[in-house]
């Protein structure tokens, strides 16, 4: 070590040295390549006079968003209207991975069934979705209802006051008002204080060993928040039913055909994955584990309740994590059928301000944010089921 | 006293019962998880429905609904597939805008391509060897596919679309992601910090957004970057994003692969006096890469049906020609289906084929281990 320090020569040769100036030379040519593309494109702005920064998101928007959940009109701001984008993107991110578990989870068990034809329209379905791209199925879709639905005028109701037609699918619907938002916030506590009860509940059984009739105190807890909601704010429910018109209908509220075509691709092509997670979890739980609960004399249910999905869980959360965030990404897919998502608003945004880089940089911020604040919940709750070793 | 050969004896002795009706025990076998219980009954019921419905909806719109003669017209009336619009529009859905006298030569490109491929993936022909092969291949259908020497016209990107595209695309993607994988898969795991945050954060970044926003970035914001004047290929943009892409997905594949070789194998090479890159070179890496190669295989799967994207940014691929070849004048609105149910099938016919091969994979790469 006093050889390498006093003599300049086998510096080189000294380990933590060249560790030292690895890291340097790394780091410096990044900054170097960084600040080289910074004068680039300060350069070529000012050459083609496009504005910086962050302002024009409070300017005038002044195009129309065909879709929203938020009230939304041209005059409002491009801040606005990318706010709009991520709810879209949001919404049918969230109704699309409900809709996938539960079509993944159905199809998974189904792959394992001891009846083969089932387990074979079960493979099928896999197969089918998982070996052609996604883009495609969404046009597919998008083509099948636009073309192979009947136009407005002769719409099918398929059930009593649901329409069904090439502008989508039209459902009564309640009137939304904020006394609608107080109940639904109500429902919510309630849902809590539920789980909360019942909590308590299963702590006292197991400290005192005594088995106590509580499902009438947890229903308490879960409906009286809501109920005396509804009692003091009194909300209108009075449905907006949709009427056949000559031309449109109107009433009630509608699914799009972007929206519905984007909804069922997403689904359908995260639950080919999402089955397949199923089936590796549930294969991966020990056939004895079966047999012991069989043995201590749980039922069906019970056994798969109790013992089987609590430990194929611990498989199947880690790959069922990136399974949504991939969904969640290919949402972004939307900008091909014309559903109003976060990218497509942007891009807009960009075509109208020219501000490429401002606009790409909201959009790959608020996709990174959010992926990650999906991977910190799923990482919460798989630390929840995880193997607790002792 | 009877003792155990006694009862062995009287065992003997008794008259052999014969299975009464072997035929009707198998049929009862074939039979039972079918219609074993009431519910499994009406499980099988509703399954043979839909296969029923399935069967005759694709048997009824490929064959009896179908229209087989006559023009865009005929199709206008009919209900089925519409044979004339594949007849007059396949050779465009496969090769897009490529000038129609030197289709031959994507052809032969691909098929060289496909040829080479195919011997890779035999695990008997994995040596050195096949990197001449891919040397050869890769200078051959670039010459094919480009021109400009051997008397061959030249051919600009602008004209490079269809299937031959979208292979180029991901193959190219992974040929050149694979590498910059393995570097970014060992900055990953090094123990130099700084290196360690850059690839973290590379890597995290990339697999964070979606690749449309790669693909923006590359067609939109990359010329900005560039010095004035210089102008880069719109081609070779959306390939530098495939690129980048597939290298941050690479290398989580690759560092799982590092992650499962022991510690030992580490110790003993810098026992043996191996120094860091001879030990990765020599030792880990090609431990390492074995294990990788099946998730290695379906990131492939996923790249191939991933590059349908570079629609979007306005890149004639397969699924790009197939699109316009509906929007036809004289087909649009007639074949609305048709593309894409053709499309489809290349697709399943491609990945189900490399799936297949990756369980293949699998099992032969487990058998190799025992």
């Amino acid at each position: 070590m006093r050889a390498d320090a006093s003599s300049g020569t086998s510096l080189l040769y000294n380990l933590r040295f060249r560790a030292v100036l690895y890291q340097v030379l790394a780091v410096g040519s990044i900054v170097l390549v960084g600040l080289y593309l910074f004068s680039n494109v300060s350069q070529k702005l000012a050459e083609q006079n496009i504005a910086t920064g962050f302002g024009y998101l409070s300017r005038e928007a002044g195009f129309v968003i065909s879709q929203s959940l938020i009230d939304y009109k041209p005059t409002d701001t491009y801040g606005r209207a990318i706010l709009v984008g991520i709810v879209n993107t949001v919404w049918v991110s969230v109704w699309s991975v409900a809709l996938a578990t539960l079509i993944g989870l159905f199809v998974g068990i189904a792959r394992l069934s001891r009846n083969p034809l089932l387990a074979f329209l079960a493979f099928l379905h896999v197969e089918a979705l998982r070996n052609v791209p996604l883009l495609l199925y969404l046009f597919l879709w998008y083509a099948l209802i636009v073309t192979g639905l009947p136009a407005v005028r002769e719409a099918w109701e398929i059930l009593p006051h649901v329409f069904l037609s090439n502008s989508g699918l039209t459902v009564p619907s309640l009137i939304w008002t904020s006394a609608h938002t107080i109940v639904l916030l109500a429902l919510i506590l309630g849902g809590i204080l539920g789980i909360f009860v019942r909590r308590r509940a299963i702590a006292e059984r197991i400290r005192t060993g005594q088995a106590q009739v509580t499902w009438p105190l947890v229903a308490l807890a879960l409906l009286l928040p809501p109920v005396l909601a509804a009692l003091v704010v009194q909300p209108d429910l009075t449905l907006s039913i949709p009427e056949k018109g000559r031309f449109r209908l109107t009433g009630g509220s509608q699914l799009t055909p972007e929206f519905t075509a984007l909804l069922v691709g997403l689904a359908l092509s995260a639950s080919a994955g999402i089955a397949e997670i199923v089936r590796s979890g549930i294969l991966s739980v020990h056939k004895g584990q079966r047999e012991a609960a069989r043995a201590l004399g749980l039922r069906d249910g019970l056994t798969m309740r109790l013992v089987v999905l609590p430990q194929a869980l611990r498989v199947i959360i880690p790959p069922l994590t990136s399974s949504y965030l991939s969904l969640f990404k290919n949402s972004s897919l939307a900008i091909a059928i014309g559903y109003p998502d976060l990218v497509m608003v942007s891009n807009t945004t960009m075509n109208q301000t020219g501000q490429a880089i401002e606009g790409i940089a909201i959009f790959m911020l608020v996709y990174l944010g959010l992926s990650i604040m999906i991977s910190l919940f799923m990482n919460w709750y798989n630390s929840r089921v995880a193997l607790k070793e002792r | 006293m009877t003792t155990a050969t006694d009862i062995a004896e009287a065992q003997l002795k008794m008259p052999v019962q014969r299975e009464p009706n072997v035929e009707r025990r198998l049929l009862h076998r074939m039979l039972k998880p079918l219609f074993g219980t009431p519910v499994n009954a009406i499980v099988t019921l509703a399954c043979l429905w839909i296969l029923w419905l399935g069967v005759k909806g694709a048997y009824g719109w490929l064959v009896t609904r179908a229209v087989t003669e006559g023009g865009a017209q005929a199709c206008k009336v009919g209900h089925g597939a519409c044979w004339p619009f594949y007849e007059a529009k396949l050779r465009f859905m496969i090769f897009g805008v490529y000038p129609y006298d030197e289709h031959w030569r994507v052809a032969l490109a691909m098929i060289l391509f496909l040829g080479a491929m195919g011997i890779t993936m035999i695990p008997r022909f994995w040596n050195r060897n096949l990197l001449v092969l891919w040397g050869v291949t890769i200078v051959t259908t670039a010459i094919l596919i480009s021109g400009g020497v051997f008397g061959l016209s030249y051919v600009p990107t602008t004209q490079w679309s269809g299937l031959p595209l979208s292979f180029l695309l991901s193959a190219v993607g992974l040929a050149f992601g694979f590498p910059l994988g393995v570097v970014l898969a060992l900055a990953r795991s090094s123990k130099l910090p700084a290196i360690r945050v850059i690839a973290i954060v590379f890597i995290e970044v990339i697999r964070g957004v979606p690749l449309i926003s790669i693909l923006f970035m590359a067609s939109v914001m990359l010329p900005l970057f560039m010095p004035s004047g210089m102008t880069v290929d719109k081609l070779l943009r959306a390939q530098i994003a495939i690129i980048i892409f597939a290298a941050a997905y690479i290398a989580e594949a690759i560092r799982g692969g590092l992650q499962a070789i022991p510690r030992g194998q580490h110790e003993a090479s810098s026992a043996m006096g191996l120094h860091y890159w001879q030990a990765m070179r020599l030792v880990v890496l090609p431990q390492a890469l074995k294990i990788a190669i099946p998730p290695l295989v379906n990131i492939s799967i996923g790249f191939f049906q991933d590059t349908t994207l570079v629609t979007i940014i306005g890149l004639l691929d397969f699924l790009s020609t197939v699109r316009t070849a509906m929007t036809d004048p004289n087909w649009v609105g007639i074949a609305a289906l048709e593309g894409y149910v053709f499309a489809a099938v290349v697709f399943l016919v491609f990945s189900y084929g490399m799936g297949a091969y990756s369980r293949f994979l699998e099992r032969h790469m487990r058998l190799g281990y025992d």
